[in-house]
């Protein structure tokens, strides 16, 4: 399987009067062809901004500051407006969160097909029309022809999302970016919806990052997770591995607060506080005030993400076995916490 | 879509049986019917006479009846002054309104579209700034004082410009002497629509502003972008085609203040269409006309709203499929 994404170092900033919030603070990940991601955590982290970043297609005073994506060879920060337009919604398409808001409601469901094809290429509106009719049939939505001359309020959630599906598969795109794609819909047709897109991308060899602060639909579906927290990547690695023996304390949070993994009768686990608000980000490990486990040195040094030893993933904590000289710890309170998550995490 | 049409016609015939109810409400406590066809030289026992044969002792209802028959028939009543019926003075005179009314609706639509979707687009540039307080300067000032001010710099001042009356008509059909086909005509026209226009445009400029900075903020907009449109296909089909629906309804309801505006703006041009007529006919104590003319201009207004609606409705796929909206 060739690269077909590599993101690296990727910081993205909103401008504000004097300062700047930095949303994407370094984020570093990469994609193989038709391989699957999953970008969660929680609401805030900025995982949406991160996906939008790709295109870049982030909203207003938000900009790239440094880093660099690289999309099937090409690097895409500093192109051009109409450069990127032309792989924007082309070879990398998005599926929205909430389809009742996605589609246009004063234009149909054809219009909404063909302008898309045709802003990537000379193409008829019969052709074009053929092309949409082809992939309505694909997510599965009865007699297309007739479906293409109807108003997205002529549809039910379920149906539009669809519909935002086939318009992200019309240009068969290398990468697809998912944002919360099933979040806003019906539990019941949520796990409906999610099949048929793991099928379409199967079906096509497409690269797929799925946005979700869900960690067990992500299990399912996705072959790598990145785990974001206040807009840093903490965790990265094989779906495999990190849910069945997450490193980082958050990504234990997120695992423990799985629905699945909670035996029935006890309450859903909660990861204490809140995420920081950007404005006040803690100095040191983002991630120390709510943490279990913090020792001195997480509220002053930023800790790297790194590769853990003996494991597939990439870990940004202090407090992992192996990375801290015993000066940096503080307390013999602290120590003893030490060698109990030492313990907990077999080295 | 027809049962939608078939409501709203419905209530524009309501709104007008209210609208007759006021003009003959007015007529029977202010006119004198009597007055009006036999002057003041007729003793006060044929008055009586008359009266009776004319009906007007009947009861109010009845009498309303009768004059609701009459106006569906076309008869509004004689004017006292232009001893014509009241109906066929309008009629000559609105050719000259409707002229002026159309050439601002075009003039405001023109402006106040693209400067509209600037401002919306670049909301911190200074044209945009500029443009924004400027049309709050002017939605401020009086109809009259920016004709008077036009007035004095275009014709008094500079001489460009003529001050008042219609200047050169074509008759393009019977009864429609038009200004828009001569040069003298066009020239007549510009001051009277423009003063027109500073009312009706900075409005405008505002709701098409604020309609575009919402319809650009939505997630339909942005999933356009993502679909990697071309930025003018976003701008004027996708977020401007969702702006048309409130600009519409509003742009109805703005064309008959339009016209009651016109009343101002002809009597300061001598401009000789139904509004200057109007104001004449009450500093005549002409009943009968100065009625006619609010059912009338009622009439246009209900007419107007009415198509609106049906646009709307074709604009709108909601209104279309479900027939109607509350
Ligand atoms: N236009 C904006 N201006 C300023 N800050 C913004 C803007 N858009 C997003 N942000 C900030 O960027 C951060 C990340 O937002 P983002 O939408 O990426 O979160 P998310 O992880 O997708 O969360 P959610 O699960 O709620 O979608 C948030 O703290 C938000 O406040
Ligand atoms: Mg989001």
């Amino acid at each position: 399987m060739g690269q077909l994404l590599a993101v690296k170092d990727l910081t993205v900033k909103f401008a504000l009067r004097r300062s700047s919030l930095t949303a994407v603070n370094n984020v570093s990940f990469s994609l193989s062809r038709g391989e699957r991601m999953g970008l969660v955590g929680e609401s805030g982290a900025g995982k949406s901004v991160t996906g939008f970043s790709l295109i870049n297609l982030i909203s207003k005073p938000g900009y790239i500051d440094t880093g660099s994506i690289l999309f099937e060879g090409r690097e895409l920060t500093g192109l051009s407006d109409e450069e990127i337009r032309q792989i924007r919604g082309n070879r990398i398409t998005m599926i929205f969160q909430d389809p009742m808001m996605t589609l246009n409601p004063v234009l149909t469901i054809g219009t909404q097909m063909v302008e898309t094809l045709k802003a990537h290429g000379n193409i008829s509106t019969r052709k074009a029309e053929a092309v949409a009719i082809d992939k309505l049939r694909l997510v599965q939505i009865p007699s297309p022809e007739k479906r293409l001359r109807q108003y997205p309020h002529e549809f039910s959630g379920g149906m539009r999302q669809r519909i935002v599906i086939a318009i992200a598969l019309l240009t068969e795109p290398a990468l697809i970016i998912a944002d919360e794609p099933t979040t806003a819909l019906d539990v019941t047709i949520q796990a409906e919806i999610m099949d048929l897109l793991i099928t379409l991308c199967d079906l096509s060899k497409m690269g797929l990052i799925l946005i979700t602060h869900d960690l067990g639909v992500v299990s399912e579906v996705t072959e790598k997770i990145a785990v974001m927290y206040a807009g840093k990547i903490v965790e990265s690695g094989p779906t495999r591995s990190i849910i069945s023996d997450p490193s980082h304390p958050y990504t234990k949070g997120l695992v423990k607060a799985i629905p699945g993994n909670i035996p029935p009768g006890e309450p859903l686990h909660q990861i204490p506080g809140m995420m920081p608000t950007l404005t006040d980000i803690p100095a040191g490990c983002s991630f120390h005030p709510r943490c279990e486990y913090a020792g001195n040195i997480c509220t002053t040094q930023i800790p790297d993400l790194a590769p853990v030893p003996s494991r597939q993933s990439n870990v940004a904590c202090h407090m992992i076995s192996g990375r801290l000289a015993p000066s940096d710890i503080g307390s013999a309170a602290r120590r003893k916490r030490q060698t109990a998550i030492a313990e907990e995490l077999p080295a | 879509m027809f049962a939608f049409i078939i409501r709203r016609v419905f209530q524009a015939l309501i709104v007008m049986l209210i609208i007759s109810l006021l003009g003959f409400a007015i007529k029977q406590s202010v006119g004198d019917p009597v007055r009006e066809i036999t002057g003041i030289s007729v003793s006060a026992e044929e008055r009586d006479a008359l009266r009776e044969k004319l009906g007007l002792n009947d009861p109010f209802l009845v009498q309303w009846v009768r004059f609701l028959d009459r106006a569906v028939h076309g008869d509004l009543g004689n004017s006292f002054y232009f001893k014509r019926p009241a109906f066929d003075v309008i009629l000559s005179k609105a050719p000259a309104t409707l002229e002026l009314v159309f050439a601002t609706a075009l003039l405001v639509i023109l402006f106040s579209v693209p400067i509209g979707i600037y401002a919306a687009v670049r909301p911190n540039a200074w044209p945009a700034r500029f443009l924004m307080g400027a049309s709050i300067v002017g939605v401020s000032i009086p109809v009259f004082l920016t004709a008077i001010l036009l007035i004095y710099i275009f014709s008094v001042t500079l001489g460009w410009l003529p001050s008042f009356g219609r200047g050169e008509l074509i008759e393009i059909f019977p009864g429609w002497k038009s200004g828009f086909f001569t040069w003298d005509g066009l020239a007549h026209l510009v001051m009277p629509s423009v003063a027109l226009t500073t009312i009706m445009l900075p409005l405008f400029i505002r709701l098409v502003r604020a309609e575009m900075k919402e319809a650009l903020e939505t997630e339909y907009v942005k999933f356009a972008r993502a679909k990697g449109l071309r930025p003018s296909r976003v701008l004027l089909l996708h977020a401007f085609k969702n702006t048309l629906l409130p600009v519409i309804t509003v742009g109805g309801v703005q064309l008959g203040i339009l016209i009651a505006f016109t009343i101002l703006t002809e009597t300061v041009f001598q401009w000789k269409g139904m509004g200057s007529m109007f104001i004449e006919s009450i500093e005549r104590a002409d009943t009968s006309l100065t009625v006619a003319y609010m059912v009338f201009v009622g009439f246009i207004f209900v007419v107007v709203n009415t198509i609106v609606d049906v646009i709307y409705g074709l604009v709108n796929p909601m209104v279309r499929v479900a027939g109607g909206r509350s």
